[in-house]
């Protein structure tokens, strides 16, 4: 493989982690504040179309992506009305939050059939871009990219070296204790819960304006199941997250490789690879109990009422 | 736009010169005439399911019937469902628009006799059954000559999306065209197994072009991989539809559905009571299939590719004459003979120039 090649494996592997790696970081902070959200697929179904549609109409895409981040948040919304005030059942009210999110994206975009945008403008720095090999890489990526990483490094700061986090962490692993020391429990979950519909939104994004900047109905794929079982995959731990988006990324691209280079491996099969992958990771990782009761919210998608 | 304006008219024309004398009387009539259609993709694809919809909204246009249409049904026990509901629900005459409705429109056919069934690439009928289909291999073959004339490799990265004879013929017509002009031409195929999935028919197309490709040609519905390939400076074909606007600088031609007509002529014969169980499979010689403007080439390419086109349309070429080897470099089609159509229909062999494996 010479150098261009590999550059240009590496670039489509990022594109194909990026959306994971967005929307699994929101979904990661949400659950650890105990909240389940299994509506990611629709929140992201609805970011991209929001984000299409605003960046087509405006001209903008910066504040396309930020429309496409209030449409997940607004998404989030809904569920935690829903959930947290009026204590709806996380589970059935996720997924169908994934389902009404796939028709009202369709709705939405329905006059956007068809409309090409432009690609994302990615970062072009003089000399530093047009470097061999690690140029694109580090230097030619656009804008949503590099938020991927700033928001993980964010996610780990916030959870795991502030105060903030650490309240969230304890709404997530106790919310009676949290509420019995006066912490505001469904207050925190609301907030954490916006934030995964936000990040779902630029995941979303990612996809209509970057991934293949287009709008067309159902763009998503699953990526928001996957996205959602990254979580799991990662035991909750913001930097095994970052190993499982790229992971899968990385699957996802290789499989045509293999394939094109006439392996004898059937497609089926290679196709597969990616969700094999993930399951033969969740055994393994199953294997040791502890670790994962360690990292994961005790409260997790149990729902909180102030008794008495 | 231009050639969308056109069929219209086309098909509304056709449509004010059946519904001639007796005007009002039909009119009533065709308003409680339903036609059910049901696709494989939604219909905003941009592809294929969208160029049905096309056509249904086309012939409900002319003949001033109604019609209901499913989208998004998978191709299994689902769409079994779908059709019955369809028939069920008084609907006269219905489409059933994928390979994978076969059986399923087979079996509800049976137990609606009354009702018209016409299914879309299959190759089973009954009395109440017909199937129709576009020889979209002849668009093949000219994407193949340009793609000859374009390709500085010599090596054309193809997108497929499911094994079945349709898509293998268009790859061996494909080839066949590139061979015809650089003997030394190869096709790079990957299978994807779906018709629609934007995200991986790109990643598909990324790999394609990291492999050697240097010119994208697909087989699946959305305009992913045209666009990589723009992207990358390079250039592509569309599929099904006209994709210019996605890729204005890389699209070099687009072939393209036009159901219009035929869904026009099926309704109004199912309505009138003149509709017959037929095999049905036209190509650019009737306006069934359409190339798109011919872009982003030199003069002589595209010259070259309207010559292929007018050929192929009066029949002075035949695309699947011998002699055609296979991958292994056996003999299929031998020198003097031409393929039969039911040979062409039942096609499960890569011809010589095609690389990569059939998935089992």
């Amino acid at each position: 493989m010479d150098s261009v090649v590999f550059t240009s494996v590496v670039l489509s592997i990022i594109s194909a982690s990026t959306p994971l790696l967005l929307a699994a970081t929101g979904e990661l902070v949400t659950e650890k504040s105990g909240v389940l959200n299994l509506g990611v697929e629709g929140m992201m179904l609805v970011g991209a179309v929001v984000g299409f549609a605003v960046t087509l109409t405006t001209g903008n895409a910066f504040i396309g992506i930020l429309a496409a981040a209030l449409g997940g948040a607004l998404m989030a919304l809904i569920f935690s009305v829903l959930t947290l005030t009026l204590l709806a059942n996380q589970v059935a009210t996720g997924l169908a939050l994934t389902i009404f999110g796939i028709g009202l994206a369709a709705m939405m975009g329905a006059s956007f059939v068809g409309q090409p945008v432009g690609k994302l403008p990615a970062l072009d720095l003089p000399y530093l871009t047009d470097l061999p090999l690690i140029g694109r890489i580090l230097f030619g990526q656009d804008g949503l990219v590099y938020f991927s990483f700033i928001a993980l490094g964010g996610t780990i700061w916030f959870l795991f070296h502030s105060h903030a986090g650490l309240v969230l962490r304890a709404v997530g692993d106790s919310h009676d204790a949290a509420h019995a020391i006066g912490y505001p429990v469904i207050a925190i979950r609301y907030g954490a819960t916006l934030f995964g519909g936000a990040m779902s939104g630029l995941g979303g994004a990612y996809l209509s304006l970057s991934y293949t900047p287009m709008w067309a109905e159902d763009m998503t794929a699953g990526r928001g199941w996957i996205a959602l079982a990254l979580v799991v995959f990662a035991t909750w731990r913001p930097l095994r997250l970052l190993l499982g988006a790229y992971l899968f990324g990385g699957i996802t691209i290789l499989q045509f490789h293999v394939q094109t280079l006439g392996l004898g491996i059937p497609a089926q099969m290679v196709s597969m690879l990616p969700y094999l992958a993930t399951i033969v990771v969740l055994v393994v990782i199953s294997t040791d109990r502890s670790k994962i009761r360690l990292n994961a919210p005790a409260c997790l998608g149990r729902p909180f009422h102030v008794s008495g | 736009m231009s050639i969308k304006r056109r069929t219209f008219i086309q098909a509304a024309g056709a449509g004010l010169a059946a519904g001639t004398l007796p005007l009002l009387g039909r009119k009533a009539r065709a308003a409680d005439f339903k036609a059910g259609y049901i696709y494989v993709g939604p219909i905003g694809d941009f592809g294929w399911s969208y160029q049905h919809d096309q056509g249904r909204l086309a012939a409900d246009k002319a003949l001033g019937t109604t019609s209901t249409y499913v989208e998004k049904v998978p191709e299994g026990a689902d769409a079994e469902r779908v059709i019955r509901e369809l028939a069920d629900t008084g609907h006269g005459i219905i489409f059933t628009t994928s390979f994978g409705f076969m059986d399923a429109t087979l079996k509800v056919a049976r137990d609606y006799p009354d009702v018209k069934f016409e299914h879309a690439t299959g190759y089973k009928r009954a009395d109440n059954v017909a199937t129709y289909n576009i020889r979209f291999y002849e668009g093949r073959y000219i994407q193949g000559v340009i793609a000859a004339k374009m390709s500085k490799a010599g090596v054309v990265g193809y997108i497929g999306s499911i094994p079945i004879p349709e898509v293998i013929m268009g790859m061996n017509a494909f080839i066949l065209g590139m061979r015809s002009i650089n003997p030394q031409a190869k096709l790079k195929q990957v299978f994807i197994n779906s018709w629609y999935d934007p995200g991986k028919e790109a990643d598909a197309a990324k790999a394609l072009l990291d492999q050697g490709a240097d010119l994208m040609a697909q087989h699946t519905d959305s305009p992913a991989p045209l666009q990589v390939a723009a992207d990358r400076g390079l250039k592509g074909f569309g599929q099904a539809s006209d994709m210019i606007k996605f890729a204005p600088n890389a699209q070099l031609t687009s072939s393209i559905d036009h159901w219009d007509g035929y869904y026009t002529e099926r309704v109004k014969a199912a309505m009138d009571g003149t509709w017959k169980s037929e095999d049905v499979w036209k190509g650019l010689d009737t306006g069934m299939l359409k190339m798109a403007e011919y872009a982003n080439m030199p003069d002589d390419v595209k010259k070259l590719a309207m010559d292929t086109e007018e050929a192929i349309k009066t029949g002075k070429l035949a695309i699947f004459k011998g002699p055609i080897n296979a991958q292994d470099g056996s003999v299929k089609v031998a020198d003097g003979t031409t393929l039969g159509d039911g040979d062409i229909a039942g096609m499960n062999w890569l011809a010589e120039g095609v690389e990569g494996d059939l998935p089992k």
